[in-house]
């Protein structure tokens, strides 16, 4: 169990001000000119050595990445702060936006100065109201007091912007939040070139998740052995967890990598609605990754690799519970209504195929279907896996593929029942 | 020099190109959408995924380039297999979702039999869907007269959203919505604005965009199929005349790098609607002041009368812009013979002196070098109406230099989708930048390829040899004349202009030009004139004039003539246009003319026998040989020499007093420049169309 003393966001819970001065009182904005002092690349140098890993969902190492900004290049480089958080079961970015902006501005400060850039954009998600002007004033607070700016007390030129998005998922993916900062419509680029190549407006320009660039700091100040020091090798460090679902006590918590999905849940949310055997099924990561059958969730630890191991993913640690209350091909069918929705309509597999594996899990939780399609729709997830410009084909295909993979025999039985008592269930219109 | 291993034979390829050339290089065959060579990459139909061994995804082989992939862990190349299971099924998969929402109307769709998602389907699909649920259905949009569209066929693979922001300059296409909801319109449901739209019919590889008025019309298989020359402007874009019968029904564009590369205006695509209607059928003469159908012989017998009785002195010739070599060349040939120096090609009244030499009227930088170019000035030149293929060019080079690429205009302010530099109206600025004394002229000075194009609105003037000296000036002076490039370059709007000056088609010693013809015939001391398809002069003016009408279509010199000779369109004769770079090229004949019409030369030839006065040539090739003697150039066909630089600087040292009038504009309607698109109703409602442009939109009504 983590230790107070460890804690990276002391005020998860808006227990105390976010302001400046509360923030200070909390470690913010120390010895940050020491920090900057060390120089561009001792950063880069202690954020790979602490074996930060990326916490928007793919688990990146973020140093590893920092280091493939340009060192001499005549363009100005960017860091993109990608607040953009929209995944559903997720709410960690939130909650430090909210409560402890002033560790997300000093962060992006030694982010920025790591990899030589003098601009950072934060693009917040278009519904994060409160969110925005949170950060919009501490932001404010921090030019008042120096802390950023020109002619800072740091002595290193930093502008931060913030950048409200309108709302749209795929403006999470990285590219897509270039070309929406840039003015254009949210689509995601072809890769190659990369963001570190090309990114925004064509300069060198990195793009973190906030609770990646929020946890630099605190590395920096403690160091890279004392992150390393916590967790699992190879996932190290602290990590929000947002809890939701048939919990009792639903919550965004701060822990160690690495802990035991159960002893996550009863010590924190809880514990499962109606107790553990009660349990249906768990998504740990966000709606984009596979679901784990209760069976797997008695031992599995919440970190990168054992997650991995299990064929589904840490993703953004957004813990999805579910009992077994819940059905579960309707369940996993709204999440693939979630994914057609979203779908930005750029490329082939995902604009035709996201619509078409909702419509046949529709049909499935109604009992509609022939038991043939049910390898047909896998199939089909697997045609939209991996053929796609981003990874949101992936993220719509893969909860699917838990849901067979795990579930195969409860779409069996529904779709036996549906034959034995047929309904005259509505289809969907193409244009819904 | 990159190697790659393509199924595995090992090759070199060169730089900078991606995965689906390199294929393509070597023979191997990518399926694609949205891939299209001369738009930049959209990758996002994902038909040409493609394995690239190592790669945990199958990779995109559009937006791949070759120098992006690494060698293998023990140094082999990087191996792609565009045949293997991987590769496979992920164009399998990327099919069938492509199927999935497109409907199943192959029957009644106008693409079938040159639909690309047909063909590939066929090459590369599954044998039968498996999408059991209803297809999506899309409204379909408004984009003007030219295109019929039908977007529930769409594949969204964004080559027309990409051609007329790209290639036409005109954004006014778009990608709305989101997901399988994602529609392509114009967002305010008006018709493009743009001379090069249809062009989006060929590049769209379904359905979705069809030609609106060839809809129903046949079938590709039907068509016979005739690589020809357009001769809507002077740039002589590569064509091909698809017939059915004794009627063309369509008229698409063909590949050619150095002209045209794969598009045409919609004047040349849409103008064969005027090919079928107002045509000159059979003889006429005027009797009692009405036109009367007569043979052949009575309207010969008429002329000859006529010119024998007026004397070679009171005989004027004009020949007109759609006029070929061949028959320009016999008209020349005949006024000799008769002793006539009345003659003239250049009906717009424009001042080209053929006998300084062919640099001083050729577009001497060549469509292709405007790649080259690092400046442009353009003078009296709206080069989106005159030639919108070339000025296409000078937005693709504009583009190539990143927005770089100063533009200066002398004249009237008109759109020419890159943004210029407005330095003025009329001569005066000319005079200006001709001392060196205007900012633009040290730009032009800097720039190692600097070009000068001069217009028609320029050179059609009365003061126009003085214009054309002080651009010859211009040209000299900013060092646009070099040994490896040749900056003067003059814009002809019309297709005959270049061969009719190549052939010295202009007035002989004390001729007349047809100016001084008109006002001749107007005084009553010219009594004879000889239209050779020249529509576009005033007919009040020609007083009592003996007027003949040689042409193809009943137009304003029909109206006016005394006697009608019908004559061939250019898609019914083999006819040598040279365009305004001086490249001869050969139109072939798709179709027969109509009725009793004939080809140009014959009549003439034929006139010349009635006059007593038989041209010196019995067949086609004798006329040509002829031809080509007193005019070599024509002879090298599709091949472009440089003309001599030397007579630019001769130019540029004669004296000139332009006036002060500004520059105007050439035409006052694109769409009905000539007797053919006057014809054409198809012409006339895209001329309706611009007229009410930003009056209408498409919910009116």
């Amino acid at each position: 169990m983590l230790k107070d003393q460890d804690r990276i966001f002391k005020n998860l819970y808006g227990l105390h001000s976010w302001q400046l001065p509360a923030a200070r009182a909390r470690g913010a904005w120390d010895g940050t000119k020491e920090m900057i002092a060390r120089g561009h690349d001792a950063i880069i140098e202690e954020v790979k050595a602490s074996g930060l890993r990326g916490r928007g969902g793919a688990g990146f190492p973020t140093g590893l990445k920092w280091s493939f900004m340009p060192k001499e290049d005549p363009r100005p480089s960017y860091l993109a702060v990608n607040a953009d958080e929209s995944e559903p079961g997720t709410c960690k970015d939130r909650e430090i936006m909210h409560h402890d902006p002033h560790l997300l501005i000093e962060g992006s400060m030694l982010a920025a100065f790591a990899m030589r850039a003098h601009v950072a954009y934060v693009y917040i998600r278009g519904e994060f109201i409160a969110e925005r002007e949170i950060l919009e004033a501490a932001i404010e607070e921090a030019y008042e007091a120096k802390l950023v700016g020109k002619n800072n007390v740091h002595g290193w030129d930093f502008d931060i912007h913030v950048h409200h998005g309108a709302g749209a998922y795929i403006c999470g993916e990285e590219t897509a939040l270039l070309e929406s900062l840039e003015g254009k419509k949210g689509q995601p680029r072809l890769k190659p070139p990369f963001p570190a190549n090309c990114g925004l407006y064509g300069a060198p320009t990195t793009v973190n998740n906030v609770e990646t660039i929020a946890s630099v700091p605190d590395i920096m100040r403690r160091g890279a052995t004392w992150f390393a020091g916590l967790g699992k090798p190879n996932n190290t460090g602290t990590k929000l967890y947002c809890i939701s679902g048939h919990v009792n006590e639903p919550c965004t918590v701060e822990e160690e990598m690495g802990i035991p999905l159960r002893e996550l849940l009863e010590r924190y949310a809880g514990g499962v609605r109606g107790g553990w055997d009660n349990l249906l099924a768990v998504i740990p990561g966000g709606s984009s990754v596979p679901c784990l059958s209760a069976a797997d969730c008695a031992d599995v630890t919440m970190d990168f690799d054992a997650l991995k191991a299990l064929g589904t993913g840490l993703g953004t640690a957004g813990v999805i519970v579910m009992d077994k209350s819940t059905d579960i091909i309707r369940a996993i069918s709204r999440l693939a209504y979630f994914y057609k929705h979203e779908s930005c309509g750029q490329c082939t597999p995902c604009r035709e195929g996201t619509g078409w594996m909702w419509r046949v899990l529709e049909r499935m939780a109604a009992g509609n279907a022939q038991k043939h399609e049910i390898d047909m729709l896998f199939e089909v997830t697997k045609q939209v896996e991996g053929h796609t410009i981003c990874a949101l084909g992936d993220a719509a295909a893969w909860p699917i593929q838990g849901l067979i993979k795990n579930f195969r025999h409860v779409i069996e039985e529904r779709i036996d029942a549906g034959a034995a008592e047929p309904i005259p269930a509505s289809v969907p219109e193409a244009a819904e | 020099m990159p190697k790659l291993i393509i199924d595995g034979n090992e090759h070199d390829f060169p730089d900078g190109i991606t995965l689906i050339q390199a294929c393509g290089l070597v023979g191997v065959e990518i399926p694609r959408f949205c891939f299209h060579e001369r738009l930049s990459i959209a990758g996002n139909c994902r038909m040409c995924l493609v394995e690239v061994v190592g790669m945990p995804k199958p990779i995109a082989s559009c937006a791949m380039s070759v120098n992006d992939l690494r060698p293998g862990p023990d140094g082999t190349p990087p191996t792609i297999n565009t045949k293997s299971e991987t590769t496979r099924r992920a164009q399998e998969g990327t099919m069938e979702f492509l199927l999935v929402n497109h409907p199943l109307d192959c029957p009644i769709c106008d693409q079938g039999g040159e639909c690309d998602l047909q063909d590939q389907a066929m090459a590369y699909g599954f044998n039968a869907g498996r999408f059991k649920d209803n297809k999506r259905a899309v409204e379909d949009k408004y984009l003007g007269p030219l295109i019929k569209t039908s977007m529930t066929r769409c594949i969204h693979c964004t080559r027309c959203v990409r051609f007329m922001t790209e290639v036409a300059g005109v954004p006014e296409l778009g990608l709305i919505g989101r997901g399988e909801d994602a529609e392509i319109t114009t967002y305010l449901e008006h018709g493009i604005h743009s001379n090069l739209s249809a062009n989006i019919v060929d590049l769209c590889p379904v359905g979705a965009l069809t030609s609106k008025p060839y809809a129903f019309q046949a079938r590709p298989w039907e068509l016979a199929k005739t690589p020809s020359i357009d001769v809507m402007d002077a740039v002589g874009s590569s064509i091909r005349v698809d017939s059915r019968g004794k009627e063309v029904l369509r008229i698409l564009p063909r590949i050619n790098d150095a002209v045209n590369e794969e598009w045409i205006s919609d004047k040349a695509r849409h103008v064969w609607d005027g090919l079928r209607t107002q045509r000159l059928d059979r003889p006429y003469l005027r009797k009692d002041g009405k036109l009367a159908p007569c043979t052949w012989d009575e309207a010969f017998a008429a002329i000859a009368n006529r010119i024998k009785s007026a004397g070679a002195e009171k005989f004027g010739t004009i020949a007109g812009d759609l006029a070929a070599a061949e028959e320009m060349f016999a008209l020349k040939t005949l006024a000799d013979e008769l002793g006539s120096p009345n003659i003239d090609c250049r009906q717009d009244g424009s001042k080209f002196d053929p006998t300084l030499g062919r640099a001083t009227y050729l577009f001497n930088a060549t469509i292709g070098g405007i790649e080259d170019a690092d400046a442009v000035l353009l003078v009296g030149c709206d080069p989106r109406v005159e030639a919108p293929v070339l000025n296409s060019r000078i937005l693709k080079r504009w583009k190539q230099l990143s927005g770089k690429l100063p533009v200066g205009l002398v004249g009237a302010d008109v759109d020419l989708t890159y943004p210029y530099q407005r330095l003025g109206a009329g001569p005066e600025t000319l005079l200006e930048i001709a001392k060196g004394g205007h900012d633009f002229a040290k730009t032009l000075k800097d720039a190692k390829k600097p070009m000068v194009i001069l217009g028609p609105a320029a050179c059609a003037r009365s003061d126009g040899y003085d214009i054309l000296t002080v651009g010859a000036k211009i040209a000299t002076e900013i060092g646009a004349i070099t040994d490896e490039w040749n900056g003067f370059s003059v814009l002809h709007a019309a297709a005959g202009r270049v061969a009719g000056l190549d052939l010295g088609l202009v007035p002989g010693d004390k001729g007349l030009g047809t100016a001084d013809m008109i006002a001749a015939a107007g005084k009553g001391d010219l009594e004879v004139l000889y239209l050779l398809g020249a529509d576009e002069i005033d007919m009040s003016d020609v007083g009592k004039a003996f007027v003949i009408y040689q042409g193809s279509h009943g137009d304003k010199g029909a109206n006016r003539a005394d006697v009608i000779l019908p004559g061939a369109a250019y898609t019914e004769k083999e006819g040598t246009y040279v365009n305004t770079e001086g490249r001869a090229q050969m139109t072939a004949r798709a179709i027969f003319p109509p009725g009793e019409a004939r080809e140009d030369w014959t009549i003439l030839k034929h006139l010349s026998n009635a006059l007593g006065k038989p041209l010196p040539f019995e067949t086609l090739q004798e006329l040509r040989s002829k031809m080509y003697a007193a005019a070599p150039q024509l002879a090298q066909l599709d091949a472009l020499e440089k003309a001599d630089p030397s007579p630019i600087a001769k130019l540029a040292s004669h004296a000139a007093k332009p006036g002060s009038d500004p520059f105007g504009l050439s035409m006052d309607d694109y769409y009905l420049s000539n007797p053919i698109a006057r014809a054409s109703a198809i012409m006339a409602s895209l001329s309706a169309m611009l007229a009410d442009a930003g009056k209408a939109t498409g919910t009116d009504g």
